[in-house]
């Protein structure tokens, strides 16, 4: 390696800018076009260099519209908070439920407890809609259809499974014998979990809780069969912004970069966890 | 008195676990619950708009598919997808993650950029090439234009549907795969290499002798899960063509969808998913094995 010719290095150079142009350019251009209006996207040859303008933010967060023709109403800021709500929720939902389960798959080997875990991770890998639209029915039947409760709870699809497999990793890992240790020491069980186990593995935790949010964020066909209008994260609702809003491109750019800065910034934030969690602890970030 | 105290401590350490993965017992539960109840739909001749005319007519579902071409379509065009876009996506981030190897500042900081499509919601991902490609202003169709290509209509087409989609699932899953075989090359030990270098072992055999071969669980598993992922695909299909023009993109779930919200042939939906079920589970079997003994390996590692 040490011995690289100049050539060689030119020609590296030159694939790293291309690999970088083709995979950040999309997300660039959307941000661009976010800040220009319609004459400015409109224009041929497309224009590098504009007037930036914050019309287009403006319009999505007062939730109006002015046109010349019209003044149009855009519940785009609705669609923002149910994606913060559904994912919040879902995450906190299944880190409360997936790390005493992680802990006890870790620590205590129990009849079941690896058929348990490996259908959980099996689901993980089915079709989603298999799933749900044999669910979307009982909701209709048992009045979960198109609440918030119903919608997180379909989310512990996929976060449970996630946040259980990279958890018990991490408990695994530690030595069970401090934990002995205290509890030889007169110390209760939960006192045990809550003071030696669960500090221990924080790290863990939150890098699954991170990529739990991002993938439920991101999550398109659960509300998309189970939510109306008025519950639909960004991610349904920006495709039907689409459908609604025709050719206001500015509004539909600024509500694109809206709906993927939150994500965008969570992952800059937590990289370094991100490999281990994707491969679900199958390579060492 | 001290033997009851002794006798309920027992029960309850030996219930513990039991308590504790309860919740998880209780998703597994509702998990099955209605995949049971997908499995016993496939098996009916279901339509939510002839409720009367519901009733079991067990593998018809299933027969009707061997002379229905709409099937054979739904079948091929997701396994071209899955082959395509999990084949270009693993001879790019193969090449990328060769490119990265050598842990310097810029490498990292280029690896840290290409998480970024894989962090955007594959539906809005597929939004923003809409616009990218829109025949009005869209940049993509202005670079053709330049290159003296007009009138390519991108995912409106027939012709050129499949590749714009393609596009977008390698602009989004690239980076996964060249994540994962990044992380594996830099776990690989160097003295191999150090070894073939001092024998002057040309490079490109020392790829295809040591590298590769070293490298294989790692190409394994980041394959393996993106081919579950892909035979799947619903988001970027769904978002940029709704699975047309005509039917050019029926792959499996975007077919199963529409039928059952469209025609509302439950039926039919419900069979369709169990054959892509079925196929999964395979794939899946297999990445779990190869995956476990990976993790093991980077567990022992550490």
């Amino acid at each position: 390696m040490e011995h690289t010719s100049l050539l060689e290095r030119i020609l590296r150079g030159i694939a790293l800018c291309v690999v970088v142009v083709f995979f950040m350019f999309p997300i660039l251009w959307i941000v661009l076009m976010s800040f220009q209006t319609n004459d400015t996207i409109l224009r041929v040859p497309p224009s590098f260099i504009f007037e930036p303008t914050l019309a287009n933010y403006k319009a999505l967060i007062t939730g109006k519209l002015e046109t010349s023709a019209a003044s149009l109403e855009i519940h785009f800021l609705r669609n923002l908070g149910n994606s913060v709500l559904l994912s919040v929720g879902a995450v906190a939902l299944s880190l409360l439920l997936g790390v005493p389960a992680a802990y006890a798959f870790a620590r205590h080997k129990f009849r079941g407890s690896e058929d348990i875990a490996f259908t959980l991770l099996s689901f993980r890998f089915a079709p989603p809609l298999l799933v749900l639209l044999p669910l979307s029915l009982y909701f209709q039947k048992i009045g979960l259809a198109d609440t918030y409760i119903g919608l997180i709870w379909v989310y512990q699809l996929i976060c449970l499974p996630l946040i259980l497999w990279i958890v018990r990793g991490y408990f695994e890992d530690i030595s069970p014998d401090i934990e002995y240790a205290y509890r030889i020491a007169g110390h209760s069980w939960f006192t045990t979990f809550r003071k030696i186990a669960l500090p221990l593995a924080k790290p863990g935790i939150a890098a699954a809780g991170l990529l739990a949010f991002i993938f439920a964020w991101n999550n398109f066909i659960f509300a998309l069969v189970l939510a109306s209008a008025d519950k639909q994260p960004v991610t349904v609702g920006a495709l039907a912004f689409v459908t609604a809003s025709g050719i206001q491109y500015g509004q539909i750019a600024s509500a694109i970069v809206l709906s993927i800065a939150p994500t965008l910034a969570l992952a800059l934030y937590a990289q370094r966890y991100l490999v281990e969690g994707l491969s679900l602890g199958a390579v060492k970030g | 008195m001290k033997s009851n105290k002794r006798r309920k401590s027992f029960f309850s350490r030996a219930a513990l676990p039991y308590v504790l993965s309860l919740p998880a017992l209780i998703v597994c539960i509702g998990v099955l619950i209605p995949f049971f109840t997908a499995v016993f739909y496939s098996l009916q001749r279901f339509r939510l708009s002839q409720p009367w005319a519901r009733k079991m007519n067990w593998g018809e579902n299933y027969l009707n598919f061997l002379s229905d071409p709409g099937f054979w379509s739904t079948l091929k065009v997701s396994l071209v997808y899955a082959g395509l876009t999990v084949g270009l996506e693993l001879l790019l981030g193969l090449g990328i993650a060769l490119l990265l190897r050598r842990r310097s500042r810029v490498n990292n900081f280029v690896s840290i950029m290409l998480l970024m499509p894989l962090m955007t919601a594959p539906a809005l991902a597929a939004l923003m090439f809409k616009l990218m490609t829109n025949p009005g202003f869209g940049i993509l169709s202005y670079f053709l234009t330049l290159l003296g290509i007009e009138d390519f209509r991108w995912g409106s087409a027939p012709s050129s549907a499949l590749f714009t989609v393609v596009l977008v699932d390698i602009w989004v899953y690239t980076p996964f795969i060249m994540i994962l075989l990044l992380a594996g090359l830099r776990s690989l030990p160097t003295q191999p290499f150090e070894a073939a270098a001092l024998d002057g072992v040309p490079r490109i055999q020392q790829f295809f002798r040591i590298t590769l071969p070293m490298l294989t669980p790692y190409i394994l598993t980041a394959v393996l899960f993106r081919l579950l992922e892909s035979i799947q695909q619903f988001d970027i299909i769904y978002a940029m063509t709704q699975g047309g023009p005509g039917d050019t993109l029926m792959v499996f779930q975007v077919e199963a969808y529409l039928n059952f919200f469209q025609s509302t042939n439950v039926g039919r939906s419900s069979a369709l998913l169990m054959i892509l079920w079925a196929i999964t589970f395979v794939i899946s079997n297999i990445f779990i094995k190869n995956w476990l003994r990976l993790r093991e390996r980077a567990r022992g590692e550490v």
